[in-house]
């Protein structure tokens, strides 16, 4: 009974690195960039609703009304003043997110200094609904889930009903030819990197509840939004559920087996799909 | 400059380098082996990224099973120091084999994360090694019997072999037929492999190569530092180094990476003492660089007055300007 207990905790941890991974791909589809400071930019917005709580005696939830939209304007602001820059060639995104990433991580450091900090959700982290003896699912991780399949459904809503979300999609197949019939992609690319922004900061603030967090944390979440991403197959969002649920559950299932080996056995899940489905589990062709 | 100065500028510095252990305190032998494995992993990083397209940010898994491999092999194995650093440099280079199998199935910003991943896990399973001291670490103790001038002495000269060997075998490879076809790969993939360069087999040469040469740094830094923690060794500040320096100084050129280092070094040493700002402050200036002047201050350089430092470009344009100089140039 123990192992349906872990696996149900691996799988709804996996709806967070589902909701990592799709504001990694959104900006990928969009605009071929990997952002490398992708991990460091939720450890940010953790920051920040961890000052709004410190400073403002704000719950942590109720932070979100304020990291959210802050987290959407840096995005925006970020692409639209660097990363538009340079998108010449296939390096300098690259160079420039890294340097980010690196920068973000030292000068969080420096600020809040190397310890780790926690969000105190108060009872809500600590209730949960039992099943028998041995399953109990807490209601903090069950809301977790939920919130994070909500925000990708938003997501596969916003890109498949909206008039921004065909701008995005055609840019994203065909850039030339969206520039063609008017859109802009630069100012496309922007609300692009705001939105993957904006769900980087729910899935930040909801994992520092979670979790306790430090500034030099945020390299594992980018590559645990990554390992999902791959995990589920490029290009779907359903997928990328699907790969971070994997993900979720070889991480609980491999710390159940050994403390220290959580981590690493999500990991060795993402290399043996890299060596024997490379397009990943659930692939698609077209590109979200 | 004329290929004579050039070399008698490049033996003159090799020499005043070489006699170091005479001029330089242990304390500054230490920093010079420093400076000397930092060119060495910015020379591999450049022939990943600048020539053969390949941006891995994982180069920190090599510098790590170098180190690892070289105290396996002195303190477990008993192989004489120096022997060790060469066979710690062959082991990562093994290593890095099977791993470019895994990671060449990704493409740009994937392969980087997936390099990232490959390095994460051989640090977990070290973390996860009691033989290798787990999280706690390890100290070197084989190399202790040897007498501490000495072992500076030899530990410099070898970084000193490894920077000059990494430049050296850089410049070789870029003028080989190999060389061409880095260069062919760095201007345009698509059309290298068009006129028939084996794109998948250079990129794959110049990994490995890369991991022997940050395998060799590994193992020189620990033999120098002697004692090593995980933490330490797979960080990924190391290739956040490389990057910085590759970028600043000048990416996809010989001299760009000595010039970096150079700074880098020169920036660490003045403002170490305000904690990490000077790695901010080099971020942002790296950031700035790979966004509005790609080529880097030596690219930059090199553009503007038309020098270079190393004989690596072939100047298919001598005859016309030849002819202009001859009519204009009042320097004639």
């Amino acid at each position: 009974m123990t192992w349906v207990n872990t696996v149900i905790q691996g799988i709804l941890l996996g709806g967070l690195y589902a909701l990592f991974a799709a504001g990694l791909s959104l900006v990928f589809g969009v605009m071929r960039v990997v952002n490398l400071a992708h991990g460091d930019l939720s450890v940010l917005a953790a920051f920040l609703s961890l000052l709004l709580v410190e400073h403002a005696g704000m719950a942590p939830l109720l932070t979100l009304v304020i990291v959210v939209p802050v987290m959407f304007a840096v995005g925006y602001v970020l692409q639209a003043g660097i990363i538009n820059f340079a998108l010449r060639t296939e390096l300098a995104p690259l160079l420039a997110t890294f340097g980010l990433a690196i920068v973000l991580q030292n000068v969080l450091q420096e600020a809040f200094s190397a310890d780790s900090r926690g969000l105190d959700a108060g009872s809500l982290e600590t209730s949960s609904i039992r099943i028998g003896d041995h399953i109990g699912i807490g209601w903090f991780p069950l809301l977790t889930f939920v919130t994070s399949v909500l925000v990708l459904l938003a997501l596969h809503l916003l890109l498949t009903r909206t008039q921004l979300g065909r701008a995005l999609r055609a840019t994203s197949d065909d850039q030339r030819t969206a520039l063609l019939i008017g859109i802009d992609n630069r100012r496309i690319y922007s609300l692009a990197m705001g939105i993957s922004l904006a769900t980087v900061a729910i899935a930040g603030v909801f994992l520092a509840i979670r979790t306790t967090f430090s500034p030099s944390i945020g390299s594992a979440r980018l590559i645990f939004g990554f390992e999902a991403v791959i995990i589920g197959g490029l290009g779907s969002l359903w997928g990328t559920l699907a790969g971070g649920i994997v993900l979720g559950v070889a991480q609980a299932v491999g710390a159940q087996i050994d403390a220290g080996w959580g981590v690493l056995t999500g990991h060795l899940v993402f290399l043996a799909v890299l060596a024997l489905r490379p397009n990943g589990l659930f692939p698609r062709t077209a590109t979200a | 400059m004329t290929n004579a100065i050039r070399l008698g500028l490049c033996g003159a510095l090799i020499a005043v380098l070489a006699l170091a252990p005479m001029w330089a305190t242990l304390g500054q032998l230490r920093n010079l082996v420093e400076l000397l494995t930092l060119l060495t992993l910015a020379q591999m990083w450049n022939l990943l990224a600048g020539y053969a397209g390949l941006v891995s940010i994982g180069q920190q898994a090599y510098i790590g099973i170098g180190a690892y491999a070289f105290f396996a092999l002195g303190d477990k194995g008993g192989v004489q120091p120096y022997l060790a650093v060469l066979l710690a440099g062959l082991a990562a280079a093994a290593i890095s084999l099977p791993s470019a199998a895994l990671v060449f199935r990704l493409r740009a910003g994937y392969f980087a994360i997936g390099t990232w991943v490959v390095a994460e896990v051989f640090h977990l399973l070290v973390l996860n090694t009691n033989w290798l001291g787990g999280g706690a670490g390890v100290s070197i103790l084989f190399v202790s019997d040897i007498e501490r001038r000495t072992r500076s002495f030899v530990t410099y000269w070898m970084a000193l072999g490894l920077g000059l060997g990494a430049v050296a075998l850089a410049f070789v490879m870029l003028r080989s037929r190999v060389g061409l076809a880095l260069t062919a790969i760095r201007d345009n993939e698509d059309g290298a492999e068009g006129i028939g360069v084996d794109v998948l087999r250079a990129k794959v040469g110049v990994y490995v190569a890369a991991a022997f040469g940050c395998g060799l740094a590994g193992a020189i830094t620990y033999l120098s530092l002697l004692r090593i923690q995980p933490d330490a060794a797979f960080t990924v500040n190391w290739t956040a180094f490389m990057i910085f320096i590759v970028v600043i100084g000048g990416l996809g050129t010989l001299e760009g990476p000595i010039i970096g280092t150079v700074i880098f070094y020169a920036l660490q040493q003045q403002f170490s003492s305000y904690g990490v700002w000077y790695v901010v402050a080099l971020g942002v200036v790296a950031i700035a660089i790979a966004v509005w002047v790609p080529q880097g201050i030596w690219g930059w350089i090199a553009q503007r007055f038309d020098v270079s430092l190393f004989p690596l470009r072939r100047h298919y344009r001598a005859a016309p300007i030849r002819q202009d100089e001859a009519v204009e140039s009042p320097a004639a």
